[in-house]
């Protein structure tokens, strides 16, 4: 029987649920990092053993770690003596470190973005909000990051080169939502390895057809109205997550601020497909890990009160590829849980690899440690 | 041979129990305590001064023989009981948030 291998991230350290396929009985460890926030783990689908964490402090910023034999061992990378010296002895890099580029064959024009009253900001690195590993070599992994750009690493995490192209798509009007101006989703597809999508909080997707040196707004469809001067701008619509199944290249599912949609173009254009959602605000979205049409989402009751819809916490699904949902309400925890905080996250991360197979349906509970499975 | 207590965090992410003991050349100030520190423990990088500018973070204090000196310049030299290890230099996580 194949295992699970859960990777769970909390605002108090991290933990690695494992299971047998039947998933009734779970082994927990951790907390690891305790008392650190834990924004984002990911193992590597060439190598499950390779896992990466962003460990983030408002006292002492942004970690990365690594673990290279399945999350018992964990070390930032680049920060042994000879990771840091050059052959001069003089120091040549540093791990955790997420520089914005600002050369001139590369990081140029662009220097500042939007901010709340309208006036230019410089980028401020604050953290690390996403780790993707590279589908195909362990060593290569991309970092979304606030204020919103993409890095890339190439020697394990110990240092890191900003994929600047991105910051060049109308950049200067991405503004920050509530939430920080943050790149929260990174997509790869072995079939077209050199498309890559992400998302951005208050920016909008994007796609790469070129491994991430240029890109384009993908955002033609979707509509903000009375969040946007131009409710169909091209930039600035707040994406929560973006979801795609590794088996459909062109076929997108995303949770807006408010709205469900579906790309069926590699994100050329969306339609909804919000339906008879009791809400359609809310955070994260998934694809089930071997079914491609079939999508889960957790609808909030709106913007400002951020709650399920009558207080009861429930996952929807639709098997049709949106428009028909249905709430997945077995095993629930706690229906009257009103108080739960979502991750901005899709409910599970699939984490493949050779022992592993995809997870699913995650949700983390505010103040309660329990978790639940559909 | 210079003193430094770390907060709990650092000192796990710096795998040290206790406080950190420093040789130091030349003046003891808290940027020749940091630069050594890092040395030392390079993990600690960006984790109580910015990578690249090297201001301190803003919820990270100095206290230095009970004396808050965490806006003093960073290269002026701390009392002679820390500069001599009499004393510790105490790097200390703000209390912030609730």
């Amino acid at each position: 029987m194949s295992t699970i291998r859960l990777l769970v991230g909390t605002k108090k350290g991290a933990f690695i649920l494992t299971s047998d396929g039947r998933r009734k009985q779970w082994t927990v460890d951790g907390p690891h990092f305790g008392g650190w926030e834990i924004y984002h783990l990911k193992g590597s689908p060439a190598d499950p053993d390779r896992i990466y964490a962003s460990q983030t402090s408002s006292w002492f910023g942004q970690v990365i770690q690594r673990s290279d034999d399945g999350g018992r061992t964990w070390n930032p990378p680049g920060t042994k003596p000879e990771d840091l010296m050059g052959p001069d002895g003089m120091p040549k890099g540093e791990s955790n470190m997420f520089l914005y580029d600002t050369s001139e064959k590369t990081g140029q024009p662009l220097t500042t973005h939007q901010h709340y009253d309208g006036t230019q900001r410089p980028w401020e690195f604050k953290r690390v909000w996403h780790l993707e590993p590279s589908l195909t070599d362990p060593d290569t992994v991309y970092a979304g990051v606030e204020d919103a750009a993409i890095f890339k690493s190439t020697d394990g995490g110990k240092t890191w080169k900003e994929l600047a192209g991105l910051r060049s798509a109308k950049g200067q009007l991405w503004q920050p939502g509530a939430g920080g101006m943050c790149l929260h989703t990174i997509l790869l597809n072995t079939g077209q390895p050199d498309r890559m999508f992400v998302a951005i909080s208050a920016a909008g997707s994007f796609r790469s057809d070129d491994a991430g040196q240029t890109w384009r707004p993908t955002n033609k469809g979707l509509t903000s109205k009375y969040e946007l001067p131009d409710p169909d701008a091209d930039v600035g619509h707040c994406v929560h997550c973006i979801a795609m199944h590794p088996s459909r290249q062109n076929t997108l599912f995303m949770q807006k601020h408010w709205d469900v949609l579906r790309s069926d173009n590699g994100g050329e254009s969306w339609q909804e497909i919000s339906g008879d959602l009791p809400s359609d605000f809310g955070f994260p979205i998934a694809v089930h890990a071997h079914e491609p049409n079939t999508i889960y989402v957790v609808p909030i009751k709106s913007d400002s009160e951020h709650y399920p819809p009558e207080g009861k916490l429930r996952v929807y699904r639709s098997k049709v590829g949106g428009n028909e949902w249905e709430a997945l309400t077995k095993g629930r925890a706690d229906e009257r849980l009103a108080s739960t905080r979502l991750l901005r996250e899709h409910p599970a991360r699939c984490d493949g690899g050779r022992s592993t197979r995809p997870l699913r349906h995650l949700l983390r509970y505010h103040r309660r440690a329990g978790l639940w499975f559909c | 041979m210079a003193r430094v207590i770390l907060p709990q965090h650092l000192r796990t992410l710096a795998r040290v129990n206790g406080e950190v003991t420093l040789s130091i050349a030349g003046p003891v100030t808290v940027d020749s305590v940091l630069d050594t520190l890092e040395g030392q423990y390079p993990m600690l990088r960006g984790t109580i001064r910015d990578h690249t500018t090297k201001r301190r973070r803003p919820f990270i204090r100095f206290f230095a023989c009970e004396q808050d000196v965490s806006h003093e310049p960073t290269d002026t030299p701390l009392p002679t009981a820390v500069a001599s290890g009499a004393e510790p230099l105490l790097i200390v996580g703000a209390m912030a948030g609730g």
